[in-house]
């Protein structure tokens, strides 16, 4: 509209109810609408992007390689011959570790923090949990390396063997001097106990307590209605969280890096040093000295990306369907 | 059961009392005024610090914010104002995977978006990179909070005939300016600890940057190239590092607790 200021704002008076009635909206209106959804679609570019960009960096390798990529143990950059297999085993195996570990004391801690705690230590727990998620993988990794991984060399990793040694995973040398697919497992357990335990959390608190009555209605005892009434209603919410912790075990880089020994290989003993998807990339990247090396790297990353958001996409269903958007990400 | 659940609690908080002990011990005696003032020393030599670095990381948090914040909060605002609710839901979901993707895989795209084509690594690069890290971060919790200001004050800044865009900038983020800046500082904290999507875009300097279009140190990276170095020296600095950034963290982490805490006591 030509007009002066003042002009328009008379106009736009005497339009109001008319434009109220079009469902019309003036200019400005429109352009913060378009900017804030052309912003909000930023996600699903990025998710593009990445997907694009990583396609595009392993053509060579998949060209070259074909799906034998995904199957062969041969990492030989003198050959110019790469297979992903041993990383994709070591990040399947370690996140393995990782839930084992961290799924029980998870649960536990969360049906603890809402269920049995007193009151007044609720909060103080929580804050140190979430502390705990806060802490940079680097500095975890680099605890790590210089107070856990010789602990484990001299103490836990003799005391398993000694009593263990029966099943091959505890059996065979400790090469790495702790250094090992083990201590990657132990640190990936303690990364995403605190994401666990605060959507499990989450999910158990949004249990009706009308379903806990009922429960003790009947007779039961109290370790029977959280067994029954809180975790059996919670299922696949806790599904969720355990599924989103995997996600985030899977792609973890530093501290992993920082303790599994970083050796090209897989073996079935947890003692000894492995490499996973992540920490392959990390410490290779900048080794890499022909464009099929990097290529293959940029594969490694694809196979990541992939398996991640495939378990992303999972958790990310079984917590939107348990509970509706109420459920805030935690990460 | 109450005991062993009780155990459980206690076995998950030990890592963080730990870790924070051995930061402490090795890191206090560490911290000297070489370490906030000078550049790293030539490898084998004793002394030098580590400014290079903590500004590194102020100028990539900075460059970050630039990219991770307009952008966070402006899809936040389309999120919790405007959209249906399917299509939203689809941009939630969108953003929660993003949020999923390894941060090793962030710093593999933009080698190959920026560095690339670009021939050599940068801060600006280093700076795209958690920028972009931050924007699903920042616009789930800017949607979070613009969701909790009451309907009412909308409606009644409506009727007086305030346009809608208006309406949601000086009222609505007005009214939820605290939790969206709560909601940045924690993204901060998140992507000031990050160290591997640099690992090939910052890429770290042993000196002074000059310009965005060099490599530059950052705290994360020198803490990770120090502990994997065979000098002891060198691990006493990284130790140093190591604590100016926890500190840094956990102080964002419980000044933000501060900062909102009637909301967070509300929720418990």
């Amino acid at each position: 509209m030509p007009t002066t200021e003042q002009t328009v704002a008379a106009d736009r008076a005497a339009e109001r109810p008319a434009r109220l009635r079009a469902g019309a909206s003036p200019l400005g209106d429109r352009a913060f609408e378009w900017l804030t959804l052309i912003m909000a679609l930023s996600v699903f570019v990025l998710i593009a992007i990445i997907g694009y960009e990583l396609a595009r960096g392993s053509t060579l390798a998949i060209h070259k390689f074909h799906w034998h990529f995904l199957v062969s143990s041969d990492w030989d950059p003198g050959n110019d011959v790469y297979g992903a297999l041993p990383f994709i085993e070591g990040t399947l195996v370690s996140s393995a570790i990782a839930l084992v570990i961290a799924v029980p004391i998870s649960i536990a801690t969360a049906v603890y923090l809402t269920e049995l705690a007193p009151l007044w230590l609720r909060q103080p727990l929580i804050m140190f949990i979430e502390l705990l998620a806060a802490i940079p993988s680097v500095i975890l990794g680099f605890w790590g390396m210089d107070v856990m991984v010789p602990w484990l060399h001299t103490h836990l990793f003799p005391a398993l063997r000694g009593r263990l040694g029966f099943l091959p995973i505890f059996h065979g040398p400790d090469y790495g001097h702790g250094y090992s697919m083990l201590a990657a497992g132990i640190i990936l357990a303690i990364m995403i106990i605190p994401i666990i335990t605060s959507i499990s959390r989450e999910i158990l608190r949004s249990v009706p307590g009308l379903q806990r009555e009922a429960a003790f209605a009947l007779g039961a005892t109290r370790w029977e209605v959280t067994r029954i009434a809180v975790l059996g209603y919670a299922k696949r919410g806790l599904f969720g969280a355990v599924i989103l912790g995997l996600g985030r075990a899977l792609g973890e880089t530093m501290a992993v890096t920082m303790v599994i020994g970083n050796a090209p290989q897989f073996l079935i003993s947890l003692f000894a040093p492995g490499s996973t998807l992540a920490s392959w990339i990390a410490t290779q990247f900048t080794e890499a000295v022909s464009n099929l090396f990097y290529s293959a790297l940029f594969e490694l990353g694809l196979v990541l990306l992939g398996v991640t958001l495939l378990v992303n996409v999972l958790a990310q269903l079984l917590l939107k369907t348990f509970a509706g958007p109420s459920i805030k990400p935690q990460h | 059961m109450e005991l062993l659940a009780f155990a459980c609690a206690i076995l998950v908080v030990m890592p963080l009392l730990l870790v924070f002990y051995h930061v402490l011990r090795e890191g206090l005696s560490s911290v000297n005024l070489a370490f906030f003032t000078q550049v790293p020393a030539a490898v084998g030599e004793k002394g030098g610090g580590m400014a290079n670095a903590l500004v590194g990381t102020v100028v990539l948090i900075g460059q970050a914010a630039l990219v991770g914040v307009p952008i966070g909060v402006l899809g936040g605002i389309y999120l919790s104002e405007y959209g249906g609710t399917k299509f939203n839901w689809w941009i939630r979901f969108a953003a929660d995977i993003l949020n999923g993707v390894p941060s090793i895989t962030w710093g593999v795209v933009v080698y190959g978006l920026m560095v690339v084509p670009m021939h050599g690594s940068s801060a600006l690069a280093g700076g795209v990179v958690l920028g972009l890290m931050m924007i699903p971060l920042v616009m789930r919790t800017t949607e979070e909070v613009l969701q909790l200001v009451p309907g009412g004050y909308r409606e009644a800044s409506l009727a007086l005939g305030i346009s809608k865009w208006r309406t949601i900038v000086q009222i609505v983020v007005r009214t939820a300016l605290k939790g969206i800046v709560t909601g940045v500082l924690l993204a901060t904290a998140r992507i000031a600890g990050e160290t591997a999507p640099l690992l090939f875009t910052a890429f770290g300097n042993l000196g002074w940057a000059h310009g965005l279009k060099e490599p530059i140190a950052a705290v994360p990276l020198v803490i990770y190239n120090y502990a994997m170095s065979p000098y002891p020296d060198w691990h006493r600095q990284a130790w140093a590092g190591a604590l100016v950034l926890l500190l840094l963290v956990l102080f964002i982490n419980i000044g933000v607790r501060f900062l909102t805490r009637d909301r967070f006591q509300q929720k418990i």
